[in-house]
């Protein structure tokens, strides 16, 4: 009995306590930098498309939501066409964990309802930032043993010269 | 000094159903404030319009009937659960000179005979409903209100004793001098508890008991033959309220404001009573409920007529 009334009372005194509710349209939540939300892919520090075509994000893909062409210029790998359904991405992140070259990245923004259906479906230059997202300084060409214009083999970063090897011939 | 009878009909009839429309917005912000969120604040300045856009909603539904139910009866039932509440209020006197028939001298037992007729209202509508758990609905519905209904009654006999008259008019004249509620405080607490039970509404809420029989007597309801038990629920949270307020509260007496809004503060607070009974408090199990009013609730019914009696009889002139 006691206890009924002292339940009364205590939600009785809510009345004073702060709403825990956001008002989300108005108010919006602060997210982490790390939030897994609407998936970008980047540039390099140069400005060059990040993303070398590797299809790794696409087999990491549990939903297979990922869809991507190589193509080849100059040596560099990039995608001819790079494609995201997001009617079924689930936002695991594993694209993101899988891609050797930093390139694609999950953002904090998950403002991306759509009214009809295939506008859900981002093509590469609706997924490509001009930015460099989370890790500034990373250039995949610059630390890799790649030949492409401007750099030659074994000019990347801590990258010893190739070595002749017909001057190691007894 | 007294309004015409149309008027006041009139008068009273859309006045309940706007409060019973305006409450389901209402009791949805109390709820939200006493839950630390919000509840509907969208529509309109506040949310009020919420009210009426569930209206809309509920009318423009499509009105089916299941084709396994008892057509007539299934159609009449939210009818009745509607009707009987509305004729309740008839007896209730707003002020002295404001009412339908606050003075109708069996005004309190017109009051207790319509809850009787309210419960077909829920037994029929589990019964029509020809589904399991509608009729389970139905038959806690019937054992739940005829038991409440008898420490209702009984709860009430104290007041009538003391004022000698069934006459709502004559119980609030009574109490000029002091409330009901101070001599009567037991049959207040019973005829309360009673009342939650009557209107069914949480925490005595076993006939719709969501969690385990869908939504109870009226789980085969849509549109706005559901939308007529929900009014109906809250056209009767409003009635017991008011009945609580005539009965034990003083009714339209009080200091300063004029009688009708004293009416209607008193009935207010005791509506917000009842929203904080359904924030703060869960569902008892079915015995424990059916326990609580036969073993304790009667007994403590029976004792406050004895004493209420006793004293009466000790204080009778000569």
């Amino acid at each position: 009995m006691f206890g009924i009334l002292r339940t009364l009372w205590l939600t009785f005194l809510h009345m004073g306590h702060r709403r825990v509710t956001v008002g989300y349209p108005e108010h919006k939540p602060p997210l982490p930098p790390r939030y897994r939300g609407r998936i970008i892919l980047s540039r390099d520090p140069d400005g060059m498309e990040r993303c070398v075509a590797c299809n790794l994000c696409a087999v990491a893909c549990p939903v297979d939501c990922i869809s991507l062409q190589k193509a080849e210029q100059d040596g560099r790998w990039y995608p001819d066409y790079f494609r995201i359904n997001f009617s079924r991405c689930i936002f695991c992140g594993m694209c993101e964990e899988a891609c050797p070259t930093y390139a694609i990245q999950l953002t904090p923004d998950f403002e991306m309802s759509e009214y009809l259906r295939p506008n859900l479906i981002y093509e590469k230059e609706d997924l490509l930032i001009s930015g460099t997202g989370k890790y500034p300084d990373y250039s995949f060409f610059r630390v890799a043993g790649v030949k492409i214009p401007g750099k030659d083999k074994g000019e990347a970063e801590r990258e010893a010269p190739p070595v002749d090897i017909h001057t190691l011939l007894p | 000094m007294t309004a015409p009878m149309p008027l006041i009909i009139g008068v009273t009839l859309a006045v309940l159903l706007g409060l019973a429309t305006f409450l389901t917005w209402f009791e949805r912000r109390l709820l939200g404030l006493w839950q630390d969120r919000y509840g509907p604040n969208r529509v309109g300045p506040g949310g009020i319009l919420q009210a009426v856009a569930d209206g809309v909603k509920i009318l423009f539904k499509q009105d089916w009937i299941p084709p396994f139910a008892d057509r007539g009866v299934f159609v009449l039932a939210p009818a009745i659960g509607m009707m009987t509440v509305l004729l309740s209020f008839g007896v209730v006197p707003v002020t002295a000179f404001w009412s339908i028939a606050g003075n109708l001298n069996v005004g309190l037992l017109f009051v207790l005979a319509m809850m009787g007729m309210g419960v077909y209202g829920v037994v029929l509508a589990g019964w029509a409903s020809n589904s399991k758990y509608a009729l389970l609905g139905g038959m806690r519905a019937a054992a739940q209100m005829i038991s409440y209904e008898v420490f209702m009654g009984l709860s009430v006999l104290g007041v009538v004793m003391q004022t000698g008259s069934f006459s709502m008019r004559d119980i609030v004249m009574a109490q000029s001098g002091l409330w009901f509620i101070v001599p009567q405080a037991l049959g207040c607490v019973v005829f309360t508890l009673a009342g939650v039970a009557e209107t069914h509404r949480l925490p005595f809420d076993l006939p719709e008991g969501e969690n385990e029989l869908g939504a109870g007597f009226h789980t085969e309801y849509s549109g706005m033959k559901f939308g007529m038990f929900f009014l109906a629920e809250y056209a009767g949270v409003v009635l017991i309220s008011a009945l609580l307020a005539t009965l034990y509260l003083g009714g339209w007496q009080g200091p300063l404001l004029p009688p009708a809004l004293w009416f209607g503060l008193k009935t207010g607070a005791l509506v917000c009573l009842f929203i904080l009974l359904r924030a703060a408090l869960p569902r008892p199990r079915y015995d424990q409920l059916m326990a609580l009013g036969w073993k304790i609730l009667l007994p403590l019914s029976l004792l406050n007529i004895a004493a209420t009696g006793a004293i009466l009889l000790l204080h009778a002139p000569g």
